[in-house]
């Protein structure tokens, strides 16, 4: 077919942050089908509770502390998490690798205290429905720590090499903190699920 | 399309379980909806199928280039698709009014005369009459109902979900392990309806069929005075032979037949087996030699159904279809 | 931030010299390397293609032996266990690995050509998303070749399919079967979302998007939110089977309807996932053969969406038997029946476009009059049974299995066969043969009326779904016997279309750029498109570019050559911001396609898998994002 040209584009940029990047939609439609997924297993959960005469069943209440520990770590941690992202659009490498560190840290914490919420349920995935469903629950969140944990990690060691150093790593960094407030988003209601409905 | 499609509609759906020769309340109101909406949307494709036609044959001017549209003609189209689409949303909302009243009438008068309740398990159905009768009365695969009075049957899965179903009475209703339903059904006149299970639950769904008798009220009691009787005991030497052998092989761990040591309950209540008319969820016409054929080897007539082959020689096996076939 | 190197631009090159430079940029390397490492849309798209149809061809082969099975009372062809697999493995296969697939991966080949980019959005999820797909596919069939296929039909109801009544490993492998299928479908969506959203050509306004663009986006967003519930559903299915969980069972305090309104809240979404795409394509062949863009776009696009809301409000209409309240069920049927409007919409405006058109009667037409034709047939039965009245007789009947297939086969199998005929030219170069195709239509049409319309009558004279055989006594038996026979004319007219099909792609007419004089970008590049698409990018501003300008197209230029350059533009308006590049091919996304499935085909059997399972796939997945010297990855 003849071609005519009719604008040119050599002087667009080569890479664009935000809504101007492919992966930060691509991380966008991941977090909503996510999303769906956390909305779908939280719907269950009342559905379960509708259907049951007491709630819980047969189990004590769950412990708060690790839980509520869990969650002020997860809410502190979106302080960095937000400056970091700020240093990454301005493409500040020195800070970048710190704040890579500290999130680094601030993920693996919650992880650590994340064990000792398991045992703190007070109940086990085979012993009723209750508790299949707050295990799944929190088997889902602790799947999406791990998950975003080891991006951290991977990227943090590669803010150290030479390929730190370019526009679509600092894009990197920014879609991973944007993860990682998904992430911390969504423990909230899951929190408000597990500890304080059967308290209400 | 439409006429021989008519025309097989009606040969093909007489008798047995068809959902167009109904002889039960809730079928009947059913039916007459669902001519409604066949007829209604038969008219409606007719209509799309005479538009595509026109569309397709009609003498037309050449097109000018492909893009261009003419507006006037854009504007009449437009008024076109607004009229067929203001048609569909009439045409839906009646139906949608139209099926609310039908299940609104499909919940009979509110009273009962009588509670049956049925559990499907893998692959037959036992039926126990909870009232008004005091003494309770058990039996599987045939319920017998008086006509013109409300049946309340109260349907529970005992292993996998199954679906009560018997087209000629009323529409169908789940069997839910966990979750009790209850469906009402009213036989306007006599006769023997066959039901099938609808959902599927598993080797056996073929096979899993019972028959709803509707009698007159007086032949009705006399059913339910004769069931509620414990089996006779038998005269004949070659029938009490089949009931020792009955009884002292594992028929009796599974079965019940009240009056004799038989107690078991993983099977059908045989008390009366010999005065139902099929065996085996209406694989088979109860015979001597039908159940001679079942007690021989019920897994080469029904693979895979609970009931194992329980070996016997041809004595035995002769005595104790006899023994069967005279509970009546 | 690096200097700048110095790069090769296309405005400096003359065309068979820019030619030859993008040809060597987005090439994909030969041998079995190349084959395991192509991210190319068009070689991926292809394969998914080609799989799907060896799909269908296996699930028709097992319809067949159903039919053989069930044209006489009591026949011994198949023993009841068999059979229940089998029906079990045709609905699975062809809802999961055959109509899905296939439609899908006709967007992955065709979206980006009609945005006028040069590769899908993350190509290389692309490439996983084929091998996992595949990976899915040979799970169910190796399982049905060792006699482990799933038999609790393609909605696998608990308890039947639960720990304690489904015995043996063939539930597990029916619900990891759907994780594949389901993880292969999600990422086809979001690589389709960000393709339409992020890389349309400059100009093409959300008002510009070709119908089949639009339907592709639609389906994309309702998997993006359906699939979640089926995923969740299996697993929590697996977990009971495997790990003692009590989801399902009612002693617990778990719940057996939980399972189906997980089921069919993504069961009812997926049969319009079917058919979105489907009326994207009667859209796209409906203009070019009727010779005028189609009436309504607006309204077109409209009942899209529509469509793709109300799907999410319907499902209890799968359940009308189980015994919700009524209440409930009354809110179903009208939400059920209102979907007929946006449905009507569609049929309406095309019967517009033909009506005001001048239709050129190819196969590709024929195929959508049949769709026509018999679509709104199975849609009116579909209204009927959105009654719960009416569906209390025919739910489970062969009434509801004649309406699925009117809609599936009528209503999307009918347009993807067009669709075949129409863009075969287009992906082979070779034309398909007119003759075989009118044969081929004319045998499909003919015996699916007949083998398929006597189902209505069956379901009403009260016969069943899913039951091995009947009893002699049942007054089923000669129009069985005639459906069966039916069956076969159906057949050979799939089997005209496969020859037809094969025979074409080696010695078909071979194909012009833009054969059947139509409108939308595909066809502004030659046939089949060189590995980049498009040698410049193009600029539109029109709805209809091809048919707007038939002489010249608008392209930009200013792109490199040496990298894999692509427009990353506005999501509304489509002003072009960034030149983005596009991934190289890799193999890592075939290991960690390996590893992935190692793994979750190793957590049918315990659920440590996942645990060590996992580290194989975060090693894959650090492989495949770690950087590349590669010119993709600078800056
Ligand atoms: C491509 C797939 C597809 C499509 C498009 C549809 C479309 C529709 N389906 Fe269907 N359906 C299935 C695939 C599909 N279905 C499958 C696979 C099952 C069975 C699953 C299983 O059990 O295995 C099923 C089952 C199914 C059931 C459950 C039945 C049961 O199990 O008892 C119901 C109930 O409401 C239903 C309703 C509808 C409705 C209302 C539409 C509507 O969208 C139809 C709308 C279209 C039209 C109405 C025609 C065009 C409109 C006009 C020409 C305007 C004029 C119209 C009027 C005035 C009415 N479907
Ligand atoms: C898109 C989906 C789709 C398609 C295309 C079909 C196609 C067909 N189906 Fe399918 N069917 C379903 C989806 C589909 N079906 C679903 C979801 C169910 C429910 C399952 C369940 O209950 O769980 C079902 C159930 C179902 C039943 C009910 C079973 C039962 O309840 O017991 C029957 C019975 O007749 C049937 C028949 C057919 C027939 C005859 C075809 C024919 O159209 C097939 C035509 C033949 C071919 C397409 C093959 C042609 C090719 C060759 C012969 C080989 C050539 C090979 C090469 C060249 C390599 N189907
Ligand atoms: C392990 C349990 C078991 C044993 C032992 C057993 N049965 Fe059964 N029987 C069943 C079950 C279950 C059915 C229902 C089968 C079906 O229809 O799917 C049945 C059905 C029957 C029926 C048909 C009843 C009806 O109304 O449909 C007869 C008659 C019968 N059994 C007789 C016998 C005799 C005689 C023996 C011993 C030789 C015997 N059974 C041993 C479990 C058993
Ligand atoms: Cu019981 Cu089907
Ligand atoms: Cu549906």
């Amino acid at each position: 077919m003849k071609t005519r040209v009719v604008a040119d584009f050599s002087d667009l940029p080569i890479h664009g942050f935000r809504s101007a990047s492919v992966t930060w939609w691509g991380t966008l439609a991941f977090m909503l089908i996510e999303a769906a997924g956390f909305a779908l297993v939280i719907a269950v959960y009342l559905y379960l509770m509708n259907l049951a005469a007491i709630w819980p069943i047969d189990a004590p209440k769950p412990n708060l502390l690790p839980g509520t520990l869990v969650t002020v770590i997860l809410l502190v941690s979106a302080i960095p998490n937000y400056l970091i992202s700020r240093w990454a659009e301005r493409e500040d490498l020195r800070k970048v690798r710190v704040g890579m560190v500290l999130m680094s840290v601030l993920g693996t914490v919650p992880l650590a205290v994340r064990a000792f919420e398991f045992p703190a349920l007070n109940v086990n995935w085979d012993t009723n429905a209750y508790g299949s469903i707050v295990w799944a629950l929190l088997g889902l969140h602790t799947a999406h720590l791990i998950t975003d944990l080891v991006d951290t990690l991977v990227l943090a060691a590669l803010m150290f090499t030479r390929k730190g150093n370019t526009s679509r790593r600092f894009g990197d960094v920014q879609d991973n903190a944007m993860y990682w407030n998904f992430v911390v988003v969504t423990w909230l209601p899951i929190y408000g699920c597990i500890y304080w409905i059967p308290r209400l | 399309m439409l006429a021989p499609a008519a025309v097989l509609m009606l040969a093909g759906c007489a008798g047995w379980q068809s959902v167009i020769d109904v002889q039960g309340a809730s079928a009947i109101s059913i039916k007459q909806l669902i001519i409604l909406f066949v007829a209604v949307c038969s008219v409606v494709w007719a209509m799309v199928m005479a538009v595509l036609i026109r569309a397709l044959w009609q003498e037309r001017e050449e097109r000018g280039r492909p893009a261009d549209l003419d507006p006037q003609t854009e504007r009449r189209m437009t008024r076109a698709v607004i009229a067929a689409t203001a048609m569909t949303v009439v045409i839906l909302t009646a139906f949608t009014t139209a099926s609310f009243f039908t299940t609104r009438a499909l919940s009979l008068a509110n009273h009962d005369d009588l509670t049956i309740k049925v559990r499907g398990q893998q692959w037959w159905w036992s039926v126990e009459y909870l009232s008004p009768s005091e003494q309770r009365l058990q039996t599987a695969n045939e319920i017998h109902i008086p006509v013109g009075r409300n049946v309340r049957l109260q349907l529970e899965g005992a292993d996998v979900i199954h679906s009560f179903w018997v087209p000629n009475l009323a529409g169908k209703q789940d069997l839910i392990p966990g979750r009790p339903n209850t469906l009402t059904i009213r036989a306007e006149r006599p006769g023997m309806y066959r039901g099938q299970c609808a959902e599927f639950c598993g080797l056996q769904h073929a096979h899993m069929a019972f028959f709803v008798i509707a009698e007159e009220p007086a032949a009705f009691e006399r059913w339910v005075n004769s069931q509620q009787q414990s089996a006779t005991d038998p005269s004949d030497a070659d029938v009490i032979a089949g009931q020792q052998v009955f009884l002292s092989r594992p028929c009796a761990a599974c079965h019940t037949i009240r009056g004799t040591s038989a107690t078991g309950t993983t099977g059908p209540d045989l008390t009366h087996v010999g005065g139902r008319k099929y065996i085996a969820a209406g694989l088979l016409e109860t015979t001597r030699g039908s159940l001679a054929a079942w007690i021989a080897d019920p897994q080469a007539l029904k693979p895979g159904n609970n009931m194992p082959m329980v070996p016997l020689n041809a004595d035995e096996l002769r005595s104790v279809s006899a023994y069967l076939a005279s509970l009546k | 931030m690096n200097e700048a190197k110095p790069d090769t631009r296309d405005s400096e090159l003359a065309p068979p010299a820019l030619a030859a430079a993008l040809a060597e940029t987005w090439r994909t390397p030969a041998g079995l390397w190349g084959v395991l490492a192509a991210v190319d849309h068009k070689i991926i798209a292809r394969r998914y293609i080609i799989t799907a149809f060896v799909f269908l061809a296996l699930g028709g082969v097992l319809a067949l032996l159903m039919r053989l099975q069930l044209a006489q009372p009591e026949a011994r062809v198949l023993s009841p266990d068999r059979y229940n697999q089998i029906f079990t493995m045709h609905g699975t296969n062809m809802m999961f690995l055959f109509a899905v697939p296939v439609l899908e991966a006709i967007g992955v080949y065709l979206v980006p050509l009609m945005v006028g980019t040069r590769n899908i959005a993350f190509p290389r999820l692309n490439a996983f998303s084929y091998w996992i797909f595949l990976a899915g596919g040979a799970l169910l069939w190796i399982a049905f070749v060792l006699d482990m296929a799933p038999d609790v039909g393609w909605f696998a109801y608990v308890p039947l399919s639960g720990p304690q009544y489904g015995t043996g490993k063939r539930a597990d492998v029916w619900a990891q079967m759907i994780t594949f299928t389901e993880i292969a479908a999600l990422a086809v969506a979001v690589e389709i979302v960000v393709t339409v959203l992020k890389q349309r050509a400059p100009g093409m306004s959300l008002d510009r998007i070709p119908l089949f663009v639009w339907s592709m986006l639609a389906t994309s967003f309702v998997v993006i939110m359906a699939m979640p519930a089926v995923i969740f559903a299996s697993t929590s299915l697996i977990l009971d089977r495997l790990v003692g969980t009590h989801f399902f069972n009612p002693a617990e305090g778990g719940d057996v309807l939980l399972w189906q309104h997980l089921f069919w809240f993504f069961g009812h979404p997926e049969v319009y996932i079917i058919f979105l795409p489907a009326v994207g394509m009667v859209s796209a062949i409906v203009e070019t053969f009727a010779r005028r863009p189609v009436f309504g776009y607006l309204a077109m696009v409209m009942a899209l969406i529509a469509t793709s809301i109300l799907a999410f409000g319907l499902w209890v209409h799968h359940m009308f038997v189980a015994g919700l309240p009524r209440l409930g069920q009354s809110f179903f049927t009208a939400s059920s029946m209102s979907i007929a409007i946006p449905a009507g919409v569609q049929v309406f405006c095309w019967l517009a476009t033909l009506w005001d058109g001048a239709p050129v009667f190819r196969t590709p037409l024929l195929f959508v009059i049949g769709f026509i034709v018999t679509f709104v047939i199975g849609g009116l039965t579909g209204v009927m049974v959105a009654s719960v009245p009416f569906d209390t007789q025919v739910h489970d009947t062969y009434f509801v299995v004649a309406h699925f297939h009117y809609v599936l086969i009528g209503g999307a199998v009918f347009p993807l066969l067009g669709g075949i005929y129409y863009w075969f030219p287009k992906i082979t170069g070779r034309m398909m043969s007119e003759t075989l195709g009118k044969w081929a239509f004319w045998l499909i049409f003919v015996g699916f009326n007949l083998t398929f319309f006597p189902m209505h009558i069956l379901g009403i004279a009260g016969m069943p779904r899913r039951i091995y055989t009947y009893q002699p006594d049942m007054p089923w038996y000669g129009l069985n016997m005639f459906v069966s026979i039916s069956s076969l004319v159906l057949v050979a007219g799939f089997l005209v279309f496969f020859v037809d099909a094969i025979r074409s792609a080696r010695v078909g007419a071979s194909a012009a750029e833009n054969p059947w004089d139509a409108p939308t970008l595909e066809w502004a590049t030659t046939s089949p498109p060189p590995s980049y698409n498009f040698a410049q990018i193009p600029v539109v501003n029109g709805l209809s570019p091809l048919w707007d300008q038939p002489a010249c197209l608008m392209v930009a230029s200013g792109l490199r050559t040496d990298r894999r350059e692509l427009i990353v533009s506005t999501v509304a308006t489509a002003k072009p911001q960034v030149r983005e590049a596009s991934p190289r091919d890799s193999i890592w996304p075939f290991w960690a396609a390996v590893a992935t499935s190692v793994m979750l085909i190793g957590s049918i059997f315990t659920p440590w898998a996942v645990v060590w399972g996992s580290v194989p796939v975060a090693v894959a997945l650090i492989g495949w994002f770690w950087p590349k010297a590669t010119p993709e990855d600078e800056l």
